[in-house]
């Protein structure tokens, strides 16, 4: 526990380089170490994805990668979605699609949706909810996350046309 | 006009789908849930668990945990015994019944008797270090007998979970209505079931998290709870403190479910903690925690008798009822089940009504309220029995709904256990349910689907519920014997610049109250629900409320909020009467501005009239008071009855027992909508939670007693990928309670759904004999009810239509069995 291993990772664009211990997990040093308590933790075993992350452009839960493991990765989490003061059209989706209640798995989902559309930027519903089988939500039955993550896929076609 | 009249609507927000207040924040990650937050110099805090069923603790070595280098204290419950000055009240105490009840404290004193209870607390500076040393603790345990099925706990010789009591019964409670014995004895047909409706967990995606800190001679506790206020009065019991030294604060929680509809042990312990060594003290669950530790919910065993005329009029409903109440009481446990009984017999008009529940102890932890909380449990068996007696007649499931009705011109109707459901037009919905499902078109569908070898089956659910709790003397100790009222609290303020702050006494953890309430108060104010800011979940900054749970939030909290927005009106009118040297009464709120009947001209903002309230012009009489708050409690003169009509569609693959549910339609009645896009997420979340329970969800503990679904993995919580997309409609019948004609909707979806699956499964397998079976419907257990039905595998005959006793509690293919109770169903 003494031994602790150097990490340097860029996390939202921004270098970062601290010393953690080996077995540090990626949530907890975002949430604990850098204080990006965006990244939530709803189980203990990956099942819920509240922790989803994108590491070098994927997503990841986070809950299940050593920090170490990210060693000169880019990591992006749900604080670094926004840019120029403007929502991702994910989170403006999610609003105006009610595709949130409690809003706990709302981070991991939209950057497990993020992930989806980079990968399949036309899905359709039923691509759409086995894309986001990975995350759990208690809340909405999922129907309004479906219809978000479709809103957010027009609108990003609409803004490459 | 009188704060009881008819409210002056202003701009007609009530009613638009706005989007919601509270997102922005939540999408972008700034949720102020209580793990997200860091107080400096906080302690972490890890439990040591039983991981024994039931035993006498014969030894605690804490002395490798202390010698840990990152460890401050270490305690064990003997250790903190002078720390409380209470256990874990449970605050049921009806009326000439007693209810055994076993002292519960936070951490264990001398002997555990479920699996997970917690033993001992270690508290440092690093959350790793804790959870190491936390395994350093070395308990010895002497194993006792576990006692784990409810029906066998009965039986006299069974190993006791308390040999105090001498009984693993905890109590009777019974209420019945007619005469339903001798209605069962001259019906022409009698249909009996034993259904089971299974142990789940409210599994809310943010485990509870708790956070004390201290402060002068107080402390301040952060807690995922839905009832802060509630929290702060029991801890003033648990800990000895005076209530105005602890304020609790439910920041945004990440779901409730019912199961943050408590105060846990480990919250009174983090306030202990707290003041003993003057630091904050934080504890935020692991989800193993939360599967074993935060309650579970259901658990019964029914038995059931419907008693019918040839034609399919039932006479006369019985439930015998076994509930596996685990080691210890919660704040509500016994009182769970019987929270059903208002809307036992459903929305039909049963003559004779007969309930009698048995608590049960056995070493399991503490069933309570999961979302629905007793309705689901008798809302499930009243519209599976329909389906079954309608078989029993061969007549139609709709048809036989139809003929059992309560008529759409007897409202308000009164039960014959005395409940009066406030207003209800059944036909409606389920007119408008068939508008949507062509019943025939789907029969000629099901029927060239089963040439082609799949099995596809429908089931309805037309379901009434009960909530808006409660009015407080119904439901209080000289009522059903809670120690408790259910009026809610509001306080609307405006602001001398014209926008308004409402605190409620409600505890939203994703509902939309941010929204909703402020459509609420803005249509009163006369203001944009923009410049209305919603608070709540703090007991430092409004008076005392009653929280969120029971879908009472709108119909009980919202009309509070709407009273005090209408008293703040009627002085605003007042103050614009005075400047505007009109009467009063000649004040109307009309497009968003206060103006004299008549001469529109004439006419203030209420930006204006606040800042005239905040500082008085010479021409406002003295005897207005300044400043313009007003406060409202409102306690409701009845329950509100909420209905609807659902319809399940599944096919089942019956080589592998798969469900997969392919439509859902949804018409739901709760009264007028104030923000109709809420009242559909409701819908749409609650019914996932239904189908959940009937298809997946199950918490069981093997017969030694041990928790085997720990995780998510081995609790299964619906997916994106296995729900349907749910078609919704609603129908608007108000409520005559309230000022805003509201019901409620948060639970609706839940307590209608698991039937309707049911009902389209048997619906589906009728044809193979499978005549009736009990939730969960995993593969395997659908798998082995055909091959019951069936005769296969050594499995009971086809003529015993797939019923098999279900010897293991909620477990393995179950059926109808016998239609009485081992010993101690309620007689």
């Amino acid at each position: 526990m003494e031994s602790t291993a150097r990490l340097r990772v860029t996390v939202n664009g921004e270098a970062r380089e601290s010393d953690v211990e080996p077995r540090l997990l990626l949530v907890h040093y975002l949430r604990d170490h850098l204080g990006l308590t965006g990244t939530h933790v709803g189980c203990d075993t990956s099942n819920c994805g509240a922790c989803t992350v994108h590491v070098d452009g994927e997503a990841v839960k986070s809950c299940t990668l050593l920090a170490v493991q990210a060693d000169g990765a880019a990591v992006k989490t749900i604080e670094g979605m926004a840019s120029d003061g403007k929502m991702h059209p994910l989170q403006d989706a999610f609003w105006e699609h009610h595709g949130l209640q409690c809003g706990y798995c709302t981070p991991g989902m939209i950057m497990a949706a993020a992930d989806l559309l980079e990968r399949n930027p036309n899905p359709s519903d039923e691509e759409v909810r086995h894309g986001l089988e990975g995350n759990l939500c208690r809340c909405t039955g999922y129907q309004n996350i479906v219809k978000a993550v479709q809103a957010a896929a027009g609108a990003r076609e609409a803004v490459s046309a | 006009m009188s704060a009881t009249e008819k409210p002056t609507a202003g701009q007609g927000w009530v009613g638009q789908a706005i989007r919601r207040k509270e997102d922005p924040p939540l999408v972008k990650g700034q949720g102020t849930y209580v793990d997200n937050m860091r107080l400096p110099g906080t302690l972490h805090a890890a439990i040591v668990r039983s991981p024994e069923a039931h035993a006498a603790i014969t030894g605690i070595d804490v002395s490798a945990a202390t010698e840990h280098p990152s460890v401050t204290a270490v305690f064990t419950g003997e250790d903190l015994a002078e720390d409380f000055a209470g256990p874990i009240p449970m605050v049921w105490d009806p009326p000439g019944v007693e209810i055994k009840t076993p002292e519960h404290w936070p951490l264990a004193r001398g002997e555990v008797k479920h699996v997970g209870q917690a033993v001992a607390v270690v508290l440092g500076n690093d959350r790793y270090a804790v959870a190491d040393a936390a395994e350093q603790v070395i308990v010895d345990y002497e194993p006792k007998p576990a006692v784990v099925n409810p029906e066998k706990a009965l039986e006299d010789g069974s190993p006791l979970v308390w040999d105090q009591f001498g009984t693993n019964k905890t109590h009777e409670w019974g209420i019945a209505g007619g005469d339903a014995e001798q209605a069962i004895a001259d019906a022409d047909v009698v249909v009996e079931r034993r259904i089971v409706n299974h142990r789940t967990a409210g599994a809310p995606i943010e485990p509870r998290s708790s956070i004390a800190d201290p402060r002068g001679d107080g402390v301040t506790l952060y807690s995922s709870t839905q009832i802060p206020h509630i929290a702060r009065f029991i801890l003033s019991g648990m800990l000895g403190m005076s209530e105005d030294k602890i304020r609790v604060v439910a920041p945004d929680v990440g779901g409730g479910f019912g199961a943050k509809l408590q105060v846990y042990g480990e919250e009174a312990l983090m306030v202990a903690l707290a003041r003993k060594l003057g630091r904050p003290v934080k504890w935020t669950e692991t989800r193993s925690e939360h599967m074993a530790t935060s309650h579970h919910g259901r658990d019964q065993i029914a038995y059931v008798t419907i008693a019918a005329t040839r034609d399919g009029k039932v006479t006369a409903a019985r439930g015998r009822f076994v509930n596996d109440l685990g080691a210890y009481f919660q704040i509500l446990t016994p009182f769970i089940a019987e929270l059903g009984f208002p809307v036992a017999g459903g929305c039909y008009a049963i003559p004779n009504i007969k309930l009698d529940f048995v608590g049960v102890f056995t070493n399991k932890f503490a069933t309570d309220a999961v979302r629905g909380a007793g309705r689901p449990e008798q809302t499930h068996l009243i519209e599976v029995m329909m389906d079954q007696l309608a078989a029993e007649l061969d007549i139609d499931p709709v048809e036989i709904r139809r003929r059992n009705f309560v008529p759409t011109e007897s409202f308000p109707y009164e039960t014959p256990l005395g409940i009066v459901y406030d207003s209800g037009n059944y036909h409606g919905t389920l007119d408008k349910l068939l508008e949507h499902v062509d019943m025939d078109a789907f029969r000629r569908e099901q029927a060239e689907q089963r040439e082609r070898g799949v099995h596809r089956g429908i089931g309805l659910s037309t379901y009434v519920e009960v909530c808006g709790l409660a009015p407080s003397r119904a439901v209080g100790p000289q009522g059903v014997g809670l120690q408790a009222a259910f009026w809610e609290s509001a306080m609307v303020r405006v602001h001398p610049s014209g926008s308004a702050t409402v605190y409620t006494g409600a505890s939203p953890h994703g509902q939309g109250h941010d929204t909703g309430f402020a459509q609420i108060a803005a249509d009163r104010l006369g203001i944009d629900p923009q410049q209305v800011d919603v608070l709540h979940g703090d007991t430092d900054q409004g008076p005392f409320g009653w929280g969120t749970y029971g879908s009472r939030s709108l119909s009980v909290g919202g009309e509070a909020v709407g009273r005090a927005a209408v008293k703040v009106q009627e002085k605003a009118k007042r103050v614009c009467a005075a400047l505007l040297e009109a009467a009063p009464e000649d004040i109307e709120l009309a497009d968003g501005k206060f103006q004299v009947r008549g001469s529109p001209d004439k006419s203030m903002t209420m930006a204006e009239i606040a800042g005239a309230a905040h500082i008085p012009p010479q021409e406002l009489p003295t005897d207005i008071e300044p400043g313009l708050e007003e406060t409202s409690f409102y306690d409701p003169e009845n329950f509100v009855f909420p209905f609807g009509a659902h319809a399940c569609v599944l096919d089942v693959d019956v080589e592998t027992g798969k469900v997969e549910i392919v439509r859902w339609v949804a018409v739901d009645d709760c009264g007028p909508a104030i923000n109709p896009m809420l009242i559909e997420g409701q819908v749409h979340g609650g019914v996932a939670h239904g189908i959940g329970q009937a298809l997946y969800e199950q918490i069981v503990y093997d017969d030694e007693g041990q928790l085997t679904t720990g995780t998510f993995v081995d609790y299964a919580l619906p997916t994106a990928a296995e729900l349907p997309e749910f078609e919704t409609d609603r129908q608007e019948t108000p409520s005559p309670v309230n000022q805003l004609g509201v019901k409620g909707v948060g639970e609706a979806g839940t307590i209608a759904a698991s039937p309707a699956v049911v009902n389209a499964l048997v619906d589906a397998l009728r044809p193979l004999g499978v005549t009736y079976m009990d939730m969960p419907l995993t593969p395997m257990r659908v798998w082995q009810a055909i091959q019951a039905a069936q005769g296969a595998n050594g499995g009971p005959p086809a003529t015993e239509q797939g019923r098999e006793v279900d010897s293991e509690h909620g477990r393995g293919a179950s059926g109808s069995g016998p239609a009485s109770p081992t010993e101690g169903g309620g007689a």
